[in-house]
């Protein structure tokens, strides 16, 4: 997938990734994607609460090798 | 004949206010920012981190956040909080793990007894480093850290003023950007948050 952004939350803990992806978004215009990769296991639930309380729209949310890989489209 | 009119008019009426007023409040409901308050009480390392975790998450999720310190939540707000401490005197939730060595090593959990630990000098000291050892281990923020993104963040800090006065501080003593104020300021504020907490 496309991406115009990358945020690399890897060994950061609750609640740093949404914070620092909030921030990434703040400096990204409209329509524009954000990648995130973290370790986080919470951190699966967290993007999708914080996608539906934000109105960002959470494109795609995987696992592999213990990583999670998030998609977000700025609002 | 207006008698007629009046009655239909009534009963126009009463079936579509109910209506229209759902509506609205839903519609209100959702155009609100959504509000939080915290009351913050607590002084030491470890109970630091739920006000400024839940304020600075608040705040990414786009809420309005008041954080309002008072009592031992004063060291809080103090300019150098490098020195908080965390006690597992009288805490005999916490577990005694150590953040190096060996994974069977750190998996102990040293089971020693509240009476044997306020006995040993330096036990508090030894423990706050060794929780400090764990937050950075775990990629968790520093306490300084997540004041920092609070405030960043927009989330507004309220001091009871009259605590200040108590223990004896100066306004001299705490971070800049504060309101002091007394409880009857916080309660309106509290009034029209959809969640207010107590820590």
């Amino acid at each position: 997938m496309n991406f115009d952004k990358e945020l690399d939350a890897r060994g950061l803990n609750c609640p740093l990734p949404i914070l620092r992806a909030k921030k990434a978004l703040g400096e990204m215009t409209s329509g524009q994607t954000l990648r995130i990769i973290a370790t986080d296991p919470g951190s699966v639930k967290d993007f999708a609460a914080f996608a539906k309380q934000t109105g960002n729209e959470l494109l795609s949310s995987a696992e592999n090798n213990k990583e999670f890989e998030f998609y977000i489209k700025r609002k | 004949m207006s008698a007629e009119i009046e009655a239909l008019i009534n009963q126009k009426l009463d079936e579509l206010l109910p209506q229209k007023l759902d509506a609205l409040l839903q519609e209100r409901a959702e155009s609100k920012t959504p509000k939080m308050t915290i009351i913050c009480t607590k002084g030491t390392l470890d109970w630091g981190y739920p006000p400024f975790i839940l304020a600075s998450t608040a705040a990414a999720l786009g809420w309005d956040v008041t954080l309002f310190f008072t009592f031992y939540g004063l060291q809080l707000v103090k300019k150098d909080i490098s020195d908080l401490k965390v006690s597992p005197l009288g805490n005999p939730g916490m577990p005694m793990k150590m953040p190096f060595g060996p994974d069977w090593f750190k998996s102990i959990n040293w089971n020693i007894p509240n009476v044997v630990q306020g006995n040993i000098p330096g036990f508090e000291a030894m423990a706050t480093s060794l929780m400090k050892q764990t937050i950075a281990n775990n990629g968790v923020a520093s306490l300084a850290e997540l004041r920092e993104l609070s405030q960043e963040a927009g989330v507004k800090f309220v001091v009871c003023q009259m605590t200040v006065e108590l223990f004896g501080f100066d306004h001299a003593d705490f971070i800049d950007g504060m309101d002091y104020v007394g409880a009857a300021s916080f309660l309106p504020e509290a009034q029209t948050a959809e969640v207010n907490l107590f820590i």
